[in-house]
């Protein structure tokens, strides 16, 4: 435990924060793309959700047309360079990796993925002329995956795209949430960037869209795809009152995304939560120096969301899992000093807390990773708009058009909370669906 | 232990591993080095006239993941001075008596031919390697492979090297030619004591497709070189299985061309070769392959109950036929091990496109593993080549292994097709998909 000091400069963050998949060089690239098989109908295609041509991609690097084989990814997905390194590829493109099923390493699609975009955006190679504009406007809210790619697909075809978005910067939660072991900030951007320059969409920054802009953007657009995301963490008990230090887990991740050395968190700290965010949170208190860092989830281990790579990742440096463990009370007057934990059963499918076995774990900070509420208070102020009983925008399956034809929807609003890479999916698809509804 | 020892036409060496006259044999140190090493001979960098090399002399084929597995070279004959070579050739044999070294020689006039004998034999080479084969630069001067593929032009040199020579003579033939057996004769006629095959084959590597020059490029211009390496052995090993079976013939063989481990080695000696040389192979990884080469051949002769080299030489010569005399009624089909299958599906790509539409598949993504339809596989192994798993595609004999039919007995027996609806014809009843099936595109 305990085994990385709090970073004071920017080198030691890197060290701390350094990246699991990092660039492959032209060799370790050539070595890897031989290794593929050009499978036929190949599964890592299926698995891939953008369906990027993955045989092909790899076989273009290997016959040194890098070129052609950032050109395939973009295609698919606009998102190439991110999703390279931080989609679970485990459970994605390489756990469906014929190689698997002879105990053989499979092919590092991600890092082969990444390889091909970056030498694309380091060159500045441009893969792609937006058709002459067509005349149409469609509004984007939120710069996310979603709508990026949203905008992308639509600047190809002609149309004029304007993107709202609240934050100063773009790229949503890959730049405000992905854990900075998996990709750099300025990667993120720089892959926004190249995007921007190809695509010539606009991004009108610190732009929170409210009803009476909302009046506006229907006044003045022909369609809005809505990419706005998830809202803020979602507590499971109500807080009496606020205390500084029991945070959210999107939030002290926003915090420390954006302010690598000035968050502080303490010795100990405790995660609550068994998804991947709670993994996240987790891993990187621990690369910020914390000593102790728990992970509470009340449920058993087998029956945590998270994927199990990112609980080893956790493990690895040195997290511990408390299982079956429900938070009852946050100790403490103006700083939460404990959390009071009740040991839990599963009793017909149903969490149980075992009377008597109540105990307490002493922290300086508690993270809640508990999941992320709905924007549904802005989307309630939409027409038209429906929603299903968990908060998210219902859309026709092949169009993502929304209940009010004006507006199309994508991306963790609309799933729920997954991958970039499905945001990145969604917002293209939507795009060709905006295309149909206006142009048919 | 098997005895590795072997006397190649009078030459005697402690096994069977000898140096090709090439750069590895450039000098008295490397041959020290890789005597010291283990290896039994080395046949000395070619000695003759004076030359001048070219920089940038090399460029290889690499694929997917390995490199140089097809080496091309625009090099010359030694460049050294010839009484540097002869001082090194002396020092060498004082140390190493009993083990091989042979004085590899190109010159042009008789005079010189007679001259250059007497020194390398003064200098203590136990035999001589005539080079008729170098296909670059050395032809151009009328000498190398220029020899080497006039069959009267061969003979008459050899006679000359034969008026003097006293060590034995091998002649290093070019596969540069279309029957290596006519060369391989007049070697033999002139008089030579053994051949050894192949030298390098005329080649062009590859182009530098942003400049348009091919590799290697010298100040913006290339020529065409020599090909070696892993490559080559299949050529090599038929020309060697070709010189073996000339009727009557001889003279020891011994093999060249893309040799690197003991199992190729055993192949050539299967098919005719009682010693064997390696340049490339070394090249690449230097002396130390001699580690490998040594017991793996011992284990080998060990566990096939072989005691000298002798008695494995050949032994594949009896199996290695015609086409004419090949079982026609012998079938095998292909057998997928469906618990070794990863479902890559390679095999249904090759025998849907490139073979006989004799594979299918389920159609379902739980279950990936492709069948055969038995009815259309003719047998002719392409899915098992393609396979990425070891032993996961098998053939597997489908007659009673009981009737045998040549192609030679039916022309005897006056039994062969004579038009397409004859009956004995092959191909008949094969199913062939309709070309337009094959349409998947809207036009
Ligand atoms: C901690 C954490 C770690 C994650 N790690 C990974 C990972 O490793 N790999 C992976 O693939 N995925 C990961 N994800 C999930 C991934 O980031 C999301 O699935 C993806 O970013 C969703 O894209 P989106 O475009 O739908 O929404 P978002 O990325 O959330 O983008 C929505 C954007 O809309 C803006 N917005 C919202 N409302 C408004 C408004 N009213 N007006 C203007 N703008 C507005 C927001 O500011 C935001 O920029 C992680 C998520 C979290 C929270
Ligand atoms: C760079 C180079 C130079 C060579 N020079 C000679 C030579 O001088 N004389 C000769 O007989 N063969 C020469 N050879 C041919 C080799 O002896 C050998 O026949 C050929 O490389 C095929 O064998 P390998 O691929 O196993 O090395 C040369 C080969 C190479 C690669
Ligand atoms: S499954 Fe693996 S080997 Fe096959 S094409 Fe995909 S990456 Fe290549
Ligand atoms: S052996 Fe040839 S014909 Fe038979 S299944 Fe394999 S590829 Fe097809
Ligand atoms: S090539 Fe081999 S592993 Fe691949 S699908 Fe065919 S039988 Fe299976």
């Amino acid at each position: 435990m305990g085994e990385y000091k709090k970073p004071k400069t920017a080198e030691e963050f890197e060290q701390n924060f350094s990246q699991i998949k990092p660039l492959m060089d032209a060799s370790m690239a050539y070595y890897e793309s031989s290794r593929c098989l050009f499978c036929y109908d190949a599964p890592c295609v299926t698995a891939c959700p953008t369906g990027i041509d993955i045989p092909l991609f790899i076989r273009q690097i290997n016959n040194k047309n890098t070129k052609g084989a950032a050109k395939t990814i973009y295609d698919s997905n606009y998102f190439g360079n991110a999703c390279g390194k931080v989609c679970p590829t485990e459970v994605l493109c390489e756990g469906a990796c014929v190689y698997n099923h002879r105990d053989a390493k499979p092919i590092e699609i991600g890092r082969l993925q990444s390889y091909a975009t970056q030498d694309a955006m380091q060159k500045e190679i441009t893969l792609y002329q937006p058709a002459p504009a067509n005349g149409k406007k469609v509004a984007i809210i939120g710069a996310g995956p979603a709508g990026i790619a949203c905008a992308c697909e639509l600047s190809l075809l002609g149309y004029e795209v304007h993107i709202f978005e609240a934050k100063s910067q773009p790229s949503g939660l890959t730049l405000y949430g992905v854990a900075p072991y998996k990709i750099t900030n300025e990667e993120i951007l720089q892959e926004v960037e190249y995007l921007q320059n190809q695509f010539g969409f606009k991004i009108c920054f610190n732009e929170r869209v409210d009803s009476e802009k909302l009046v506006e953007l229907e006044k003045n657009y022909q369609a809005i795809f809505l990419g706005i995301g998830l809202g803020k963490t979602r507590f499971p008990f109500p807080m009496e009152k606020e205390m500084p230090n029991v945070i959210g887990a999107t939030e002290i991740i926003e915090q420390l995304k954006v302010n690598h050395l000035t968050t502080n968190l303490g010795d100990q700290v405790i995660v609550i939560g068994g998804g991947n965010t709670a993994m996240d949170a987790a891993s990187e208190a621990a690369r910020l120096g914390a000593k102790h860092v728990t992970l509470a989830y009340r449920r058993s281990k087998e029956e945590m969301g998270a994927y199990e790579f990112e609980y080893d990742l956790a493990k690895a440096v040195g997290v511990q899992g408390v299982f079956n463990a429900q938070p009852l009370e946050i100790i403490g007057t103006d700083q939460a000093e404990a959390v009071r934990f009740v040991r839990t059963e599963l009793v017909d499918g149903n969490v149980r807390p075992i009377e008597g076995s109540e105990f307490t774990i002493a922290c300086d900070a508690v993270i809640f990773a508990t999941g992320q509420s709905k924007q549904v208070d802005f989307l309630n102020k939409i027409k038209d708009l429906e929603l299903d009983d968990k908060g998210k925008i219902k859309v026709k399956e092949a169009s993502f058009q929304t209940t009010n034809p004006m507006y199309f929807a994508g991306g963790d609003a609309v799933n729920g909370g997954a991958e970039v890479v499905n945001a990145a999916a969604d917002g293209k698809q939507a795009a060709l669906g905006i295309h149909d509804f206006l142009i048919a | 232990m098997p005895d590795l020892s072997v006397n190649f036409a009078g030459i005697k060496a402690p096994n069977p591993f000898w140096l090709a006259s090439a750069p590895p044999t450039n000098s008295g140190y490397q041959i020290m080095k890789a005597f010291d090493a283990g290896w039994g001979g080395a046949v000395w960098k070619t000695l003759g006239v004076p030359v001048v090399n070219v920089s940038s002399r090399y460029a290889s084929v690499n694929y997917k993941g390995n490199r140089m597995i097809g080496l091309n070279n625009i090099e010359l004959i030694t460049d050294r001075p010839l009484k540097d070579n002869l001082r090194e050739m002396e020092e060498v044999k004082k140390y190493f008596p009993d083990h091989a070294v042979i004085a590899s020689l190109m010159v042009e006039s008789k005079a010189q031919w007679h001259q250059i004998v007497k020194d390398v034999e003064n200098a203590g080479a136990d035999g001589i390697e005539l080079n008729f084969g170098c296909p670059h630069g050395m032809c151009e001067r009328g000498m190398g492979s220029a020899v080497g593929q006039e069959p009267s032009v061969l003979k008459t040199i050899v006679e000359w090297v034969m008026e003097v020579a006293k060590v034995p003579v091998i002649v290093k033939l070019t596969p540069n030619i279309s029957d290596i057996t006519y060369p391989a004769q007049a070697a033999k006629e002139g008089g030579a004591d053994a051949i050894s095959l192949i030298n390098t084959i005329q080649s062009l590597v590859g182009v530098d497709i942003d400049n348009f020059v091919p590799y290697p490029i010298v100040d913006g211009k290339s020529t065409n070189g020599g090909y070696c390496g892993p490559a080559v052995k299949p050529i090599a090993l038929n020309m060697t299985k070709n010189c073996a079976q000339i009727p009557n013939y001889d003279l020891p063989i011994s093999g060249i061309g893309g040799i690197e481990t003991w199992r190729d080695a055993v192949e050539f000696m299967l098919l005719g070769a009682s010693t064997v040389q390696i340049c490339t192979a070394v090249m690449h990884y230097g002396f130390g392959i001699i580690r490998d080469l040594v017991p793996g051949l011992e284990s080998y002769m060990i566990d096939k109950g072989f005691n000298t080299i002798d008695e494995m030489v050949g032994k594949a010569l009896p199996n290695t036929k015609t086409w004419e005399n090949l079982n026609l009624k012998y079938k095998v089909t292909a057998s997928i091990d469906e618990s070794k299958c990863i479902g890559c599906q390679l095999c249904y790509t090759a025998c849907e496109d490139g073979a006989h539409q004799a594979i299918g598949l389920k159609g379902d993504e739980e279950n990936r593993i492709p069948f055969i339809i038995d009815e259309n596989c003719v047998g002719c192994n392409l899915c098992s080549l393609v396979c990425p798993v070891e032993e996961c595609i098998t053939m597997v004999q489908t007659d009673d292994g009981k009737s045998h039919n040549t192609w030679k007995e039916r022309t005897e027996a006056n039994e062969i097709p004579n038009d397409f609806n004859d009956e004995r014809a092959g191909g008949n009843g094969h199913w062939i998909p309709e070309p337009k099936d094959a349409l998947k595109k809207k036009r």
